[in-house]
């Protein structure tokens, strides 16, 4: 049995790096306070070379240069702790919260899945730089030895059983991060390493130190032993960020956007997983408009301080690329209403798409790019004027619907084949519905008509099939009633500028149409074209 | 004369190396041909070409919309998806449904002008995997499908050459010149109706005796560029339209039928 125990250095300053990758390279401190009393609280080690201590103001920490100066971010530790449980759950279901910033997984079993210790400890190494995260990984069959070496060697260790009492000998004792009057006890006996706690007579030292030092002495001996304590996977995905200055703009609000896609989906890849709905939530800067709305005495501010808005993905998706498109689109659509000073982001977790195309199948549009098609055509010509169209169960004429564009790969269909079959029946005539109906002036005689003109066609009726009563639905406010006509129409010839423009000749043109005296408004109109 | 032809095509074989293959070799764009499955329309053209683009075109009722059905009814049996980009949002699910097509496998985008049309054809073209696309500029003005650049129909036949993808274009006139594969004009023929002579009976006769059965369809193939392939097949002929104008191209017809046609015949064999 053996324990892989991962450890992010300088959490709180990794979690804001995470979300601002450019400041890897960079001097990075955190501040934390209420202005103007901000003090720095954690700093990396870049910072700590040009001499930036713990404790200084915010004015203090800005005299040095190319020091980069951030705030503490809550909400990015609890995104960054997350990630890195889903880190040790993308390899063992066996993980435990140890803190903030170190879990234990543990790796028995693993072996015939993924090889030896040091390959599983790579492994989670390279995960986790896909995560954003630089991590101390440990393993060794001690639970406790793990994670203090996780704590005290950088990179991976991996410590052999036997070996935990002499891989540990070099740790400073502060590893142990023991209680401050303990250490200064240590200090002035001039034991400052583990090795050196080690070589202490155990009872003496329980005597002078009580129950903390006997924990301490096992701790530097690696003797220790403890039983895991699992924490229970959860499928929680969800990133935020809060911002300095409101963004007003799209191009810069995609940009946050597309981090936090990037940090959502490397945690759902982690977990092999894929996103089937987005979450999204921005707390708005209303200052303005709340001083607006005094002036005008409207208190209904509320709810303008946040704005929602749900991407449903047809297809689960962890592209976030493509997702960053999609949300774009979404968002030129139904753009928020003030600037956002606030992003919550969260994935609604599904398995992914898996599919074995058969070799028979024809090409068809990959499901991931339909997606971002529908959505940049709806951008075009709006939603309901994208879909796939199917009849709806009534009498009304042109009834249909518009549904969703989801096409179905049945490969028993195409076994099916069609081509080269001799077709013993015609081809239906079509039908051109125009939508709305166009008005018309008919003329009648003998109950028939003989005249007709709307706006693009007049002339005379040259035979007619009807009238055919279509009622239903009175009991609705849009009820209809109607007598249909086919009628062949012969235009007279046009001629001039007119006819060059509106037509392809100056010949008499004739036309099959479909047209109704609509009993209700006691008019007539063309309902379409055969064609 | 000769040795200055072959050093200039050696000239331009070595400033084009690296960039173009072989620039004098011919490159077949075409990579086959979907049936329309209407038999007189496929031995006439040989199918709609893959890869390429098929304009049909013809003034109003002349079986354009009939046409578009049919091919989208032959490639959505076969499991293929098609969008429609419908210029004016005239398309009838009714009458395809009827026809054949496969509402399932149709992504219907509802255009409200000619903007939005080209810009909807460039993002299914983009969005690639789609077995046919048509356009469906049947019902815009012809001064506006006439004012649509040329380099539109270019980049378009580009879009789809060397794909599967079958680009329609239906309009009124002919709009795409070189860059259609296939060029089809159809003329509008009379419409067949039962008991028109009972409708044309005195007076107080009953109309409802009159009922629409179909039409013919008159289609003018003006050009193709698989006529090698088609050359051995059997046409009608070389006719004369009922129209003024003298067809020049290889011509068939056909006949369509009424949704209603078959189930009054049915009714009456019933009865």
């Amino acid at each position: 049995m053996a324990f892989a125990s991962i450890y992010v250095p300088d959490f709180s300053i990794q979690a804001v790096v995470r979300s601002e990758p450019a400041l890897r390279q960079r001097a990075v401190v955190l501040i934390e306070g209420s202005p103007p009393l901000e003090r720095v609280v954690a700093r990396n080690e870049a910072a700590a070379r040009i001499g930036v201590d713990l404790g200084l103001t915010k004015s203090q920490a800005a005299q040095f240069p190319a020091l980069e100066i951030r705030p503490r971010s809550r909400s990015a530790e609890q995104s960054t702790h997350a990630a890195l449980l889903d880190l040790g759950w993308s390899v063992s279901p066996r993980v435990e919260d140890t803190a903030a910033d170190s879990i234990v997984v543990d790796l028995a079993g693993l072996g015939c899945l993924f090889g030896s210790e040091e390959t599983i400890a790579n492994l989670l190494a390279k995960r986790a730089s896909n995560l954003g995260l630089i991590v101390h990984i440990a393993v060794s069959s001690n639970l406790e030895v793990a994670l203090h070496a996780a704590h005290g060697f950088p990179g991976i260790t991996v410590i052999p059983p036997g070996k935990e009492s002499q891989r540990l000998g070099s740790l400073p004792i502060q590893v142990f991060s023991p209680p401050a009057e303990i250490l200064e006890t240590l200090e002035r006996w001039g034991v400052r390493s583990c090795e050196a706690l080690a070589k202490l007579p155990l009872l003496e030292l329980s005597e002078r130190l009580g129950q903390q030092g006997v924990q301490l002495h096992q701790w530097a001996r690696g003797a220790s032993l403890r039983s895991m304590i699992l924490a229970e996977p959860t499928l929680c995905f969800e990133e935020e960020m809060a911002l300095e200055y409101a963004a007003e703009e799209l191009e810069p609000l995609a940009f946050l956007l597309g981090r936090l896609l990037d940090q959502l989906c490397a945690r759902l890849m982690a977990r092999s997983l894929a996103a089937c709905a987005f979450r999204l939530r921005f707390g708005l800067d209303t200052s303005c408009d709340h001083e607006a709305s005094l002036a005008n005495g409207n208190e209904s501010l509320d709810e303008k301080k946040s704005y929602e808005k749900t991407l449903t993905l047809h297809v689960p998706m962890r592209d976030s690329k493509m997702l960053l498109k999609l949300l774009r689109l979404h968002l030129q659509s139904d753009p928020p209403s003030a600037p956002i000073t606030h992003i919550f982001l969260a994935a609604d977790p599904a398995p992914p798409r898996v599919t074995q195309e058969g070799l028979f199948l024809p090409s068809a549009p990959d499901p991931e790019k339909l997606e971002l098609t529908i959505a940049r055509l709806a951008n075009v010509v709006g939603n309901s004027h994208v879909g796939s169209p199917s009849s709806i169960d009534s009498h009304r004429p042109d009834a249909f619907q518009m549904n969703r564009f989801l096409p179905a790969r049945d490969a028993q269909l195409v076994c099916q084949k069609t081509i080269g079959m001799p077709r013993e029946c015609k081809p239906v005539a079509a039908f051109r519905a125009f939508r709305p109906a166009l008005r018309a002036r008919v003329t009648l005689r003998e109950g028939r008509p003989v005249h007709i003109s709307f706006p693009t066609m007049h002339g005379e009726v040259a035979a007619a099939s009807g009238p055919w009563r279509t009622s239903g639905e009175w009991w609705r406010e849009d009820a209809w009633h109607r007598e249909e006509w086919d009628v062949e129409i012969r235009q007279p010839s046009t001629s001039g500028a007119n006819a060059m423009e509106n037509s392809t000749s100056a010949e008499p043109q004739k036309s099959l149409y479909r047209i109704h005296y609509d009993v209700l408004s006691q008019a007539w109109f063309v309902a379409g074209m055969y064609d | 004369m000769a040795v200055n032809v072959a050093a200039l095509r050696s000239q331009l074989e070595t400033a084009l190396a690296g960039r173009v293959p072989a620039p004098f070799t011919h490159r077949s764009i075409q990579t086959g041909t979907a049936p329309f499955n209407i038999p007189e329309i496929d031995t006439l053209t040989g199918g709609l070409p893959h890869g390429g683009l098929t304009e049909i075109s013809g003034p109003s009722s002349s079986g354009r919309a009939t046409l578009l059905v049919s091919a989208l009814a032959s490639r959505t049996a076969q499991t293929e998806v098609c969008g429609l980009v419908d210029g004016r949002d005239t398309f009838d699910p009714y009458s395809a449904e009827a026809a054949g097509v496969k509402l399932e496998r149709l992504l219907w985008v509802r255009c409200r002008n000619i903007d939005q049309c080209l810009q909807a054809t460039d993002l299914l073209l983009q969005g690639g995997g789609f077995g046919l696309i048509a356009i469906d500029l049947s019902v815009l003005p012809p001064k506006t499908v006439r004012y649509v650049p040329l380099n539109v129909w270019f980049r378009f036949r580009r879009a789809v050459e060397n794909t599967s993808t079958i680009l329609l274009l239906l309009d009124q006139e002919l709009n795409a010149g070189s860059c259609a594969s296939l060029v089809l004009r159809l003329g509008f023929e009379p419409p067949y109706w039962s008991g028109l002579e009972a409708q044309r009976a005195p007076l107080h006769s009953n109309s409802c005796a009159c009922l629409l059965d179909g039409s013919r369809v008159h289609a003018e193939l003006v050009r193709s560029r698989l006529k090698s392939k088609i050359g051995t097949k059997k046409f009608q002929g070389f006719a004369r339209t009922n129209q003024t104008s003298l067809v020049t191209g290889p011509v068939a017809s056909f006949q369509t039928k009424t949704k209603w046609s078959g189930f009054t015949k049915t009714v009456i064999e019933t009865k």
